[in-house]
């Protein structure tokens, strides 16, 4: 019984997560904010039984993306689904250097410190490395996070009640040409140009903080 | 790590200069630190006066206009879109911003490190050269004469296609002391069967005897055999390192007359000799050689000769134009040989007719030509005086060289240099005239400049002597000075003239291109680049009375000197035109036409930038031409 209230012992790479997010001082002012926007290429749909194949990510400070600031590990997973490959291209056993999907994730939480996460359709990714990390007894994220389909739904003028808004369709309405669709950083980068055309509108009508962005997150935040 | 991100970044940069000319792993590492950032339309990257941010900025998307604001009013400078840079010269130079640059667009900007750029420059020097290049339009006093000479410096960076040869010079070369008689050094010729011999000096080349010094000095009794050679010998000699190419050892040889040169150690005369480059080595090695071409001129007994020299002509044209030789010496050259095939044309034709000229007469070549800037085949203009002559023999004077004229532009038409489709020739009758009428004829054109007028005597004034009486042409000049002193609103119809063609720049800086025609959307090099300055040059120099200069870069240059306040300004409009003038000859090469016409597309960045980087001048020319003439008031 006492067990229960005793503090449990994580591993350390998570208790460096926990802390770096609880003692972070850059929330409140925008320009020192980092942004992580992530990416996941993933066996398939199902948060069960799917695994993830790859983790792409690149942070924006002050309105500017940190091409030297950018991550992609790619791991070894037992789950093989002939399927998505022709989505990802990452074969099982492809070219690419895989580690282990612990190493991904100790590499992963390392590289996003105290980073606010950025995603397209972030609870999918989410859930997908939020039942990476329940399989090493961990998690999940603690990170803040946003989602650029709500932060885009804020600020639409039409086709507000439409649910969802892919990838595409908004590098369509922000004009932005697309490069590598479908590899992970590839798509955190586009994620990355949507969140800063966004912001730009964002700021015309409201006042650009952290917590009314995330508020934007009413899915998320339920 | 593989960077997804930061190769897609490095396949963008690689297209652009000076990006193009790093080491991959340089630009790896500059890709790899990229910034990416995105400007909503009307908003300010920087502003003017700002202190300098860490990165310079480079369009990826996007367009971003460059403002200068002077009291009140602000200018566009630039836009910059594509693969544009900006914002790079404040770092450098540790200056504030001298423009504001706000987004004419949305667009996205990589923004680079400079302190990274600072660590390549260093190694790199290509990428040096044209950093500083690229500052000199961005700079405030774009004729300051520290900058006029870096203004060009990435036209170097193209030689690297095209390597320059190397000329292969004979080691061992043949050599007596100063001490030898010149009969021991004649059997030392003799017996190595060469046609020269080095005089040396603790292994130094002091002077040289050649088959001509002892044909002139010796076998005519000037001197005696047993003299010592220093005697005859010729001294200094010309000297040069190993490395001497072809193009320099032509340019030497011309220039000092000579047809030996020596090759020393450090290229000093001060150092080893160590062999001998005669004009026989370089004709053996290059085939074509100017000197020898006109040899063959002289003995050219038909067109069919005159046809093989001009095509001759044409490849070493292209060969120097590949070696990027000064324009300067490559329009001496080729003028010299289209003269040389001109005079023989005249020479062949005189010979066919049944009689010797019944007067004295002068033959003119016109516009290019006559400034010798003629470097492609182009159209025959020409025109012939002759002396003037009794009313009664008047007829018979003109047809007699009516029929001459036929024939000489029959056969410069076979040999390559075809009709004037405006019959701007000696064959009409209209330009085969006696002094007096030549004379009444451009007094005529100067004192009622109509617009055909002025057109024909933007043609006209370019002439160049070629043959016959140089006595006619000298008052003929004489007489049209008079003319125009006597007349001198003309020198304003002409500087209107001058002004037909706007800068080639429009107002956001974008090539002006024609828009109809068989030349849509190409760019006219001849008429809005070339043809401003060519018609600048000749306006300011007619009204400084000067009679002998007909050249567009002598013109310039001699500018320079008259008005040392707009030296500058002269100065670069001559470097202008000299690169203006091989890049239309390089193009007309490449595609096998006049090469007036460019076709914007398949220009790369950096080509575009350095014909930007000219047009400046002329906009600044025509601006002094604009006050100089009044014109505002007379367009």
């Amino acid at each position: 019984m006492f067990n229960l209230f005793k503090k449990k012992k994580y591993p350390s790479y998570w208790q460096k997560h926990i802390d770096a997010v609880k003692n972070s001082r850059n929330y409140s002012n925008y320009e020192s904010i980092r942004f992580v926007c992530l990416d996941t290429e993933t066996t398939g749909f199902d948060y069960e039984n799917d695994r993830i194949l790859c983790i792409g990510a690149v942070a924006i400070k002050n309105n500017k993306i940190l091409v030297s600031d950018s991550f992609e590990v790619y791991m070894q997973q037992e789950v093989f689904n002939k399927e998505t490959v022709k989505i990802h291209g990452i074969r099982r056993n492809g070219t690419e250097k895989k580690v282990s999907e612990e190493e991904a994730i100790i590499q992963f939480l390392e590289y996003l410190d105290d980073a606010v996460i950025i995603a397209h359709h972030t609870k999918f990714d989410l859930t997908m490395i939020n039942n990476a990390l329940k399989r090493l007894n961990i998690g999940p994220i603690k990170s803040k996070q946003l989602d650029t389909n709500y932060i885009h739904k804020k600020i639409a003028i039409t086709n507000k009640f439409k649910k969802l808004y892919s990838l595409d369709e908004l590098c369509e309405i922000y004009n932005i040409k697309m490069h590598d669709r479908h590899t992970a950083l590839g798509d955190a980068l586009l994620t990355a140009y949507v969140f800063l055309k966004l912001t730009y509108k964002y700021k015309k009508n409201n006042v650009l903080n952290l917590t009314n962005l995330i508020n934007t997150n009413y899915y998320l935040n339920k | 790590m593989k960077n997804t991100i930061a190769e897609r970044i490095f396949d963008f940069l690689k297209n652009f200069p000076p990006f193009d000319i790093l080491e991959k792993e340089q630009l790896l590492e500059i890709a790899s630190n990229v910034k990416v950032t995105y400007v909503e339309k009307d908003t300010f990257v920087f502003k003017q006066d700002e202190l300098p941010h860490q990165n310079f900025y480079i369009v990826k998307d996007g367009a971003i206009g460059l403002y200068r604001t002077m009291e009140s009013d602000t200018i566009l400078i630039d836009i910059c879109d594509e693969g544009d840079i900006f914002g790079l010269r404040p770092l450098i130079q540790n200056d504030h911003y001298l423009m504001s640059a706000k987004a004419n667009e949305e667009s996205i900007l990589y923004a680079i490190s400079v302190e990274i750029l600072k660590e390549i420059i260093k190694t790199n020097q290509k990428a040096n050269k044209y950093i500083i290049a690229s500052f000199s339009s961005n700079i405030k006093t774009p004729y300051a004469k520290t900058n006029s000479g870096n203004l060009f410096a990435n036209i170097d960076t193209d030689t690297t296609f095209s390597e320059v040869q190397t000329a292969q010079y004979s080691k061992n070369p043949i050599t007596c002391t100063k001490h030898s008689t010149i009969k021991e050094a004649a059997l030392i010729m003799s017996d190595k069967k060469v046609g020269s011999i080095l005089i040396v000096e603790d292994k130094k080349p002091i002077g040289i005897i050649t088959d001509k010094d002892l044909r002139l000095k010796i076998a005519t009794g000037l001197l005696s055999i047993d003299k010592n050679v220093s005697e005859i010998m010729s001294f200094p000699v010309i000297t040069f390192p190993e490395k001497i190419t072809i193009a320099e050892a032509q340019i030497a040889m011309i220039k000092h007359k000579i047809t030996h040169l020596c090759i020393t150690k450090d290229g000093s005369p001060n150092s080893e000799l160590v062999g001998i480059l005669s004009e026989h080595d370089i004709v053996v090695l290059h085939g074509n050689n100017p000197s020898v071409l006109i040899k063959e001129l002289k003995r050219a007994k038909n067109v069919e000769t005159l046809k093989y020299v001009r095509e001759k002509s044409s490849n070493l044209l292209k060969g120097y134009i590949e070696q990027n030789i000064p324009i300067t010496f490559i329009s001496k050259i080729i003028a010299e040989i289209t003269d040389a095939i001109t005079i023989k044309a005249i020479e062949l034709s005189i010979l066919e007719m049944e009689t010797e000229p019944p007067v004295k007469f002068s033959w003119l070549a016109l516009g290019s030509q006559g400034r010798k800037e003629q470097l492609l085949i182009t159209d025959q203009d020409n025109a012939l005086i002759f002396e003037d002559v009794s009313q009664e023999n008047y007829e018979n004077v003109k047809t007699y060289f009516l029929k001459l004229s036929k024939k000489i532009t029959s056969k410069l038409n076979s040999v390559g240099y075809k009709f004037c489709p405006a019959d701007m020739m000696a064959s009409n009758p209209k330009w085969c005239l006696s002094l007096s009428e030549w004379k009444q004829q451009f007094n005529n054109w100067i004192t009622k400049p109509t617009e055909d007028a002025i057109m024909l005597c933007t043609i006209f004034f370019d002439f160049n002597f070629v043959f016959g009486d140089k006595e006619l042409v000298t008052k003929l000049s004489k007489s049209i000075f008079k003319s125009i002193n006597s007349f001198e609103i003309f020198l304003n119809f002409l500087g209107r003239n001058a002004l037909k063609n706007p800068p080639p720049l429009g107002f956001f800086r974008q090539f002006l291109m024609e828009h109809d025609g068989n030349h849509k959307d190409q760019f006219d090099l001849k008429s809005r680049a070339l043809m401003p300055l060519i018609d600048a040059a000749r306006l300011i120099i007619l009204s400084h009375n000067i009679k002998d200069k007909n050249n567009t870069i002598s013109r310039f240059n001699k500018l320079a000197k008259i008005e040392p306040q707009n030296q500058d300004l002269y100065l670069s409009c001559a470097d202008s035109f000299k690169i203006l003038l091989h890049y239309r000859t390089e193009q007309g090469l490449k595609n096998n036409d006049s090469g007036r016409y460019i076709n914007l597309n398949t220009l790369t960045k950096s080509e575009k930038l350095k014909l930007k980087g000219c047009f400046k001048p002329i906009k600044d020319i025509q601006d002094l031409l604009n006050i100089r003439y009044n014109l505002a008031q007379m367009m």
